[in-house]
């Protein structure tokens, strides 16, 4: 700690008035989350006594049964394998083609560019029924395939990288065109050094919205031993129905790896969900 | 013929799955069908059997209400949560992650969640009403609040959101410029009235659109809390969408819906696009 260098004085000044707006804010919007880890510590009587408080031990076993209880470990391995697939296919695909659409004229490029922007206004709802009637034509509804297919390339990230390549100066690439050197070769070995913010926003954007979908792993799987984390976690609930320490701990779990990531990687996380705002 | 090379693992999934059901979706709203056996053309019925659907005209009112209180309360709430957050005061990185956290929370863990915390009986809300001496409510379980239930459990999941995007707009906003002002005999919140909150209107402008898009398309939330109901209180349109494909197994009809639902986005976009290339207003991009 470096604080002890500051001078006394600075270190006396007042607390900012900021405080009394931060504080119940700040309350406000963790509570739900307290209140799930606090009751899933609880036991089953603690949660139906009135008024409800704190656990008066730290009841554990809670996380033993929601992870007994279901297929809580299948659901995460198929969350991570879909997320991790998605998020990789689409750094990949994505750079590749946002070069392309960025720095190469070929025919039909202004075409191609505008019809996969134009899928970005397409909300998931509308193409939900013939997607699945599609999976079905390749016999893989009730697979990870499935969930895997329709995002391994997404418009947004394509749109994001040929931004990010338009804004790089083409001098860059010169000297090694002249060298004979190709596209790909460029792509690898100059460009990819300096794409991390890009590619890292492609990743947490990527991640974040197949680890959190829910509409279509529901309609496409059907076994438990398929499902992600979150259509588990739906079905859990209706199992488990008013088990709120059970329920809470497996809530806990369906969530620990987002919130992990989350905090190591805050700074990402802000940045890539904030650029979805700045356009 | 290399960008053709780059470009087409790319344009093949996109086409395939994004392109190609666009069509289909729109094929599929003139057709009867159940998902099983080959659709039958039905011309216009779908459409018009929807022009005199009770429940989907009550969906299409659940939507509205919704969206329209859901909305404005996520914008103005954002925008405070970003102010406060914008200051070098001690703490911050906490207080700022108190707030995103929910940005990352998954729809069902909120649902979860959410349904014990309104819980009628034991939930910790009506305990803290009850306490103060305030009236207590049967949320998600009256059809009365059922649907403001979900509007305050949607503010607290997309809050976080709104402010993050606030708050790196305002992060952009140079300080000279608010010193200048206050130099100039401007108050601290003056300042804010009058010379950030006017520069936030395009970044305002996009979370408007957002918000609203994202409220037209309400379905996890509900399904995880409510199902639609108590008696329909909260059947939303893609909650009515899904329930005609996948549990009576009118895919044209759904199909149908979704082309309605698209209309009305693609609108909603199609204005924004339009007020943000205003030249009145192009001025203040950037």
């Amino acid at each position: 700690m470096t604080v002890a260098q500051v001078p006394r004085r600075r270190r006396r000044r007042a607390p900012s008035p900021w405080h009394l707006v931060l504080v119940p804010v700040a309350l406000l919007m963790a509570a739900p989350l307290v209140w799930m880890v606090l009751t899933s510590l609880s036991t089953l009587e603690e949660t139906r006594r009135f008024p409800p408080g704190l656990p008066s031990s730290l009841h554990w076993a809670n996380y033993a049964t929601a992870w007994h209880d279901s297929p809580m470990a299948h659901w995460l391995v198929n969350s991570a394998i879909v997320s991790v697939t998605c998020v990789l296919s689409n750094l990949v695909l994505c750079s590749m083609a946002g070069y392309a659409f960025a720095r190469l004229r070929f025919p039909g490029s202004s075409i191609l560019f505008i019809a996969t922007l134009a899928t970005l206004m397409v909300p998931f709802q509308v193409v939900m029924i013939p997607t699945l009637l599609i999976v079905k034509h390749l016999h893989l509804v009730d697979t990870l395939p499935a969930l895997v297919l329709p995002n391994l390339a997404t418009p947004f990230g394509i749109y994001l990288l040929r931004q990010f390549f338009l804004s790089l100066p083409v001098e860059l690439e010169e000297a090694a065109l002249m060298d004979g050197a190709g596209r790909l070769r460029i792509l690898r070995s100059i460009l990819l050094p300096l794409m991390g913010p890009p590619l890292s926003t492609v990743a947490v954007l990527t991640f974040l919205s197949v680890w959190n979908d829910f509409l279509w792993p529901l309609v496409v799987i059907a076994s438990p031993s398929k499902m992600t984390v979150q259509i588990g976690l739906a079905t859990f609930t209706s199992a488990h129905y008013t088990n709120w320490p059970v329920l809470m701990a497996a809530t806990v779990l369906s969530q620990v790896p987002v919130f992990v990531l989350f905090l190591v990687g805050q700074r990402w996380f802000v940045q890539s969900i904030a650029s979805t705002g700045i356009k | 013929m290399t960008g053709w090379a780059m470009v087409s693992p790319s344009v093949v999934l996109i086409a395939v799955f994004g392109l190609l059901p666009v069509v289909w979706a729109f094929w599929l709203s003139f057709q009867h069908n159940d998902l099983q056996t080959p659709g039958q053309w039905a011309g216009l019925d779908n459409y018009r059997q929807l022009a005199h659907d009770p429940v989907f005209r009550d969906s299409v009112r659940h939507t509205v209400v919704y969206t329209v209180l859901f909305v404005p309360i996520t914008l103005v709430l954002s925008l405070l949560a970003a102010a406060a957050l914008n200051r070098r005061v001690r703490g911050i990185t906490l207080y700022r992650l108190a707030v995103f956290v929910p940005v990352v929370t998954s729809t069902i863990a909120t649902g979860v969640i959410f349904t014990w915390l309104l819980d009628p009986d034991y939930g910790l809300v009506n305990t803290i009403l009850a306490k103060l001496g305030l009236p207590t409510s049967g949320f998600f379980s009256s059809p009365h609040s059922a649907l403001f239930a979900v509007v305050i459990m949607t503010v607290w999941g997309w809050v976080g959101f709104g402010a993050l995007i606030f708050l790196a707009a305002l992060q952009g906003i140079p300080q000279d410029l608010i010193e200048a002002a206050q130099m100039d005999g401007c108050s601290r919140s003056g300042a804010f009235w009058r010379i950030e909150v006017p520069l936030l209107r395009p970044v305002s402008g996009f979370l408007l659109v957002w918000l609203t898009i994202n409220a037209l398309q309400l379905f996890d939330e509900v399904y995880v809390t409510t199902k639609g109901g108590p008696l329909h209180a909260t059947t939303v349109v893609v909650y009515y969408l899904y329930q005609q494909a996948f549990q009576f197994f009118h895919a044209g009809y759904a199909a149908a819906i979704a082309v309605v639902l698209f209309a009305v986005i693609a609108l909603i976009t199609l204005v924004q696009l339009r007020l943000t290339r205003d030249p009145s207003t192009a001025g203040e991009r950037r």
